[in-house]
C-alpha cells in the first residue's frame, strides 16, 4: 500500500498524546486509541502510528500489525463523500455486485480507491443491517435502499452538484 | 404509563431509520402536542419490529393496528383520522399478499402468527432508552430473585435444566459453561458478551441491543453472580453506532438505579460493565480471538485448551456468551426451567432468532421455536419467494454454513438436524435463494469472504481457502475440468480437518454443501461451459432475437458502453466484443427480444 508522507504539526501530536493519556497509555487499549485517532484524522498514516507506538511504549510493528489486521482501520484518506456498497449476502443476492460495477465504471476507481479530485472513495462493507432495503449503498452516513444500477448516476449527481 | 389511552410505537431500528423513521417520529410527536393530546397518546421510539421489508413501521396500541411503509408526511393523517376520528388509515394497513385483504389486527399477520418471541420479547414494545419501561415488563426481577433467593449453584442448576445452548453458533450448553467457569479459582474473573456479529446478512444481536439492551445487562450481572465475576465486558462492533449508543445509555441508567456498580440491591454483590470495540474482523467471533482483540492484539485464535473459562481475558477465567444467549436468561429465571425446556426439540430447547433475507417476500427478524420446519419459516412467516419465482436453496449459518434445498424443507430446525443436513445453525442468518441464483457463484461469494477474513495464522485456512477460491473462479469462467471438481472436494476436507479454529473448520461448508446438493450445476459449468442460472458473466452472451425486435431503440439508448447498433424501427444487434454483460438491455426491452445464450 502506498503510504502518504505527512508531517504532523505539534498541535496534532499533542492531540494524539492526549488520546493515549485518556487511556492511561495502556497498550491493552490500543484498539480504542486507534478508533479515536482515526476519528480525529480520518485515517491512520504511518506518522500517527509512530506517535501512538511511542506513547503506549510498544513497537511500531505491533501497532501496524493491529492496524492492518482490522478492516475498520485504513491507512489511506477517504474521499469527501465516502461511498460504501453493502456486500452482505442479502444485498449480494439482490444484485449488489451490479451496483458496485456501475460505481466502478462511472467513477473509474477500484474498491479501496479515491477519485483523483478527492471527492469520492469507494469501498465495500459487510451488512449495514438494513437487509429489507437490499441492495444498500451508503454515502457518508446517508443510506440509499433498493439501489438499481441505473440509479447510481442519480446518487452521484446529488453530490456533484454540491 | 398506564394513564395513556393510546400508544404510537415507531420503529427505531437501523433499517427503519434508514427510511426516515426519525422524522416520522418527530412529526407524530409534534402533531400530538399540537392537538393537545400529549397526556392521552404516547409516542415512542422502539426497537425493531422485525418486519423490515415494509418499514418504517408504526404500531398503534391498544388496537394492534400495523401501519407499513409510513412516510414522515403521513403523520398528520394518522393523527387526524385514526387518533381523533377513530378511523384506521386504510392505505397504510398491511395487505396480506395471498388474499389481498387488509389486515386490521397485527395478530392476524402470517408473519407473526408462527413466531414465539422470547429473546425479542421487548423489541418493538418498549422504549429501549428508558429503564422504567424494561422494569415494567418484569425487567431486573430475575436479577433480584437470583441475588436474594438463590445460591449461584441453584441458578446454574436451573440454567442447566432449562437446556439453553449458546446461540452464537457453537451450541455449547450455557449452564455447563457457567459451572466450569465458576469452578476455576482466581482473584478476578470476567463475563464477556460477544456482540461482534460478523456474518454478512445477519442482524439478530444488533436488533436485540438496539431494542432491549437491559435484558443483556441483567443477564450479564446474573452470570457474574454465578461465576463470581465483578467485571463484565461487551465486545461490540464499531459499525453498530446505534446499538453502542443505546447500550451506553442503558448501562448509565442501570448504574443510577443501583442495578450495576457496588453492592447491588443491598446484597453486597458488585458488578459493572464496560464496552470494548471490535474493528471489523470476522474471526473475532471465535472466543480466543475475541479475547486477544480485547487485549489490544491482532484477533488471532489460539489452541484450546486452555479454554477461556480457565484462562481468558488477561489470563483470568472468562465466560463468553453471545447476545441472544444472554437475552434468554432473565426469562428462564422468571418463568422456570421447565417452561423453557417444554419449548423446542429434544436436544435444542427454546427458540432461535433468525435474520430472514434474500429473495423472500417478508425480509426481517423472526424468532421461532426450535423444531419448526424450514417450509413454515419460508412460506408461512416469510410469505414465500419474491415475484412468484421458484425456491432453490436456503443458506443457514452464514459463511460457515451450507445451502439446503427443497428436500430439506420439512426438516425440523435444530442444532443437530442442521448439522446432519450439511449446514449449521450458526448465529442465525437465513438467506433464501431463487432459481436465478447460481450456486457455484454463491459458494465463491462465501469463499471470497473467508479468504478476506482468514487471520492468516494457520496454513490450511490461509492457503487452502485461497486455492479453493481460485478453483471456483476457474469454474465460473468456464475453464474448469472434472479434476478441479474432485480437487475441490478433497481440498475442502483437508481444510476442514486441519484448521485451528472454527473459521477454517467450517469455511469449506458452502462448497461441500453446494457440491452435494447442486452437483448438476457444477457439471454444467465444467462440461457444457454454461451457467444454468445465467449469472456467471464469462459464460453468457446477450443476443437480440430479430423476430421480436421492433426497433424501439430502448436497449441502445440504455447500453452504458454503446455496444448496440441499429436503426429506429430496424433490428438491433449487440456487439459481443464491446458488451460488458450488464443486462441493462434485457431489463429495458419490453418485447422480450433480448435473451441469454
Amino acid at each position: 500500500m502506498a503510504s502518504i508522507n505527512i508531517k504532523l504539526n505539534d498541535q496534532k501530536i499533542a492531540q494524539l498524546q492526549a488520546i493515549c493519556k485518556e487511556f492511561n497509555n495502556d497498550k491493552g487499549e490500543l484498539i480504542n486509541v486507534l478508533h479515536k485517532a482515526q476519528h480525529l484524522f480520518g485515517y491512520l498514516p504511518a506518522e500517527v502510528q509512530e506517535v501512538i507506538a511511542k506513547e503506549l511504549n510498544t513497537s511500531v510493528a505491533h501497532v501496524y500489525g493491529v492496524v492492518s489486521f482490522y478492516s475498520f482501520f485504513t491507512m489511506t484518506p477517504k474521499g469527501e463523500y465516502p461511498i460504501s456498497i453493502c456486500m452482505g449476502t442479502a444485498c449480494y443476492v439482490r444484485g449488489a455486485e451490479k451496483v458496485l460495477d456501475e460505481f466502478k465504471r462511472i467513477l473509474k476507481v477500484k474498491v479501496g480507491e479515491t477519485t483523483g479530485d478527492g471527492k469520492f472513495s469507494l469501498s465495500c462493507l459487510r451488512c449495514v443491517g438494513a437487509c429489507g432495503l437490499a441492495p444498500v449503498v451508503m454515502v457518508g452516513e446517508k443510506v440509499y435502499g433498493r439501489v438499481a444500477p441505473d440509479g447510481v448516476k442519480d446518487i452521484l449527481d446529488e453530490y456533484l452538484k454540491q | 404509563m398506564a394513564t395513556f389511552k393510546m400508544h404510537l410505537l415507531v420503529c427505531g431500528g437501523t433499517g427503519c431509520r434508514a427510511s426516515e423513521s426519525e422524522n416520522l417520529f418527530h412529526n407524530l410527536r409534534t402533531g400530538i402536542i399540537q392537538k393537545g393530546l400529549e397526556n392521552d397518546v404516547q409516542v415512542l421510539t422502539t426497537g425493531c419490529f422485525g418486519f423490515c421489508e415494509k418499514g418504517p413501521i408504526v404500531k398503534v396500541l391498544p388496537d394492534n393496528t400495523f401501519y407499513t411503509m409510513v412516510k414522515p408526511e403521513d403523520a398528520g393523517e394518522i393523527i387526524e383520522e385514526h387518533i381523533i376520528k377513530g378511523r384506521k388509515v386504510q392505505r397504510l394497513l398491511y395487505v396480506n399478499p395471498l388474499t389481498s385483504e387488509k389486515v386490521e389486527d397485527s395478530k392476524h399477520m402470517g408473519f407473526y402468527r408462527k413466531q414465539l418471541r422470547i429473546a425479542l420479547r421487548n423489541c418493538g414494545f418498549i422504549d429501549p432508552e428508558n429503564i422504567d419501561e424494561y422494569i415494567a415488563r418484569d425487567g431486573y426481577a430475575a436479577l433480584g430473585t437470583c441475588l436474594t433467593e438463590m445460591t449461584p449453584e441453584q441458578v446454574i442448576e436451573l440454567m442447566k435444566k432449562s437446556g439453553l445452548r449458546g446461540r452464537g453458533g457453537g451450541g455449547f450448553p450455557t449452564g455447563l459453561k457457567w459451572e466450569i467457569t465458576r469452578a476455576s479459582k482466581a482473584d478476578q474473573k470476567y463475563v464477556v458478551c460477544n456482540a461482534d456479529e460478523g456474518d454478512p446478512g445477519a442482524f439478530m444481536d444488533r436488533s436485540i441491543l438496539e431494542g432491549d439492551p437491559h435484558s443483556v445487562i441483567e443477564a450479564m450481572a446474573i452470570c457474574g453472580y454465578c461465576i463470581e465475576a465483578t467485571k463484565g465486558l461487551v465486545y461490540i462492533r464499531a459499525e453498530y453506532p446505534l446499538a453502542i449508543e443505546r447500550l451506553k445509555i442503558a448501562i448509565k441508567q442501570a448504574r443510577e438505579y443501583g442495578l450495576l456498580g457496588k453492592d447491588i440491591l443491598g446484597t453486597g454483590f458488585d458488578f459493572d460493565i464496560e464496552l470494548r470495540y471490535g474493528a471489523g474482523a470476522f474471526v473475532c467471533g471465535e472466543e480466543t480471538a475475541l479475547i486477544h482483540s480485547m487485549e489490544g492484539f491482532r484477533g488471532e485464535p489460539t489452541v484450546k485448551p486452555p479454554f477461556p473459562s480457565v484462562s481468558g481475558y488477561n489470563g483470568k477465567p472468562t465466560n463468553v456468551n453471545n447476545v441472544e444467549t444472554f437475552a434468554n436468561v432473565p426469562v428462564i429465571i422468571n418463568r422456570g426451567a421447565e417452561w423453557f425446556a417444554s419449548i423446542g426439540t429434544e436436544k435444542s430447547k427454546g427458540t432461535k432468532v433468525f435474520a430472514l433475507a434474500g429473495k423472500i417476500n417478508n425480509v426481517g427478524l423472526i424468532e421461532v421455536p426450535m423444531g419448526i420446519t424450514l417450509r413454515e419459516v419460508i412460506y408461512e412467516i416469510g410469505g414465500g419467494i419474491k415475484e412468484g419465482k421458484k425456491f432453490k436453496a436456503v443458506q443457514t449459518g452464514g459463511p460457515s454454513g451450507g445451502c439446503l434445498t427443497e428436500k430439506h424443507l420439512d426438516t425440523p430446525i435444530d442444532y443437530d438436524n442442521l448439522i446432519a443436513a450439511g449446514s449449521m445453525m450458526g448465529s442465525g442468518g437465513m438467506i433464501v435463494m431463487d432459481e436465478d441464483d447460481c450456486m457455484v457463484s454463491i459458494a465463491k461469494f462465501y469463499l471470497d469472504f473467508t479468504v478476506e477474513e482468514s487471520c492468516g495464522k494457520c496454513a490450511p485456512c490461509r492457503i487452502g481457502n485461497k486455492r479453493l477460491n481460485e478453483i471456483l473462479e476457474k469454474i465460473c469462467k468456464g475453464e474448469g475440468s472434472m479434476e478441479d471438481i474432485a480437487l475441490l472436494r478433497n481440498l475442502s476436507n483437508v481444510v476442514k480437518d486441519t484448521s485451528l479454529c472454527g473459521l477454517g473448520q467450517t469455511s469449506p461448508n458452502p462448497v461441500l454443501s453446494t457440491l452435494d446438493n447442486f452437483y448438476d450445476e457444477y457439471l454444467a459449468h465444467v462440461n457444457e461451459r454454461k451457467c444454468p442460472s445465467g449469472q456467471c458473466k464469462a459464460l453468457l452472451q446477450y443476443w437480440i432475437e430479430p423476430e421480436n425486435c421492433v426497433g424501439c431503440t430502448a436497449c441502445a439508448r440504455n447500453c452504458p458502453v454503446n455496444a448496440i447498433a441499429g436503426e429506429r424501427k430496424g433490428v438491433h444487434i449487440i456487439d459481443q466484443a464491446t458488451c460488458i454483460k450488464c443486462g441493462a438491455c434485457m431489463e429495458k426491452c419490453k418485447f422480450n427480444a433480448v435473451f441469454i445464450k
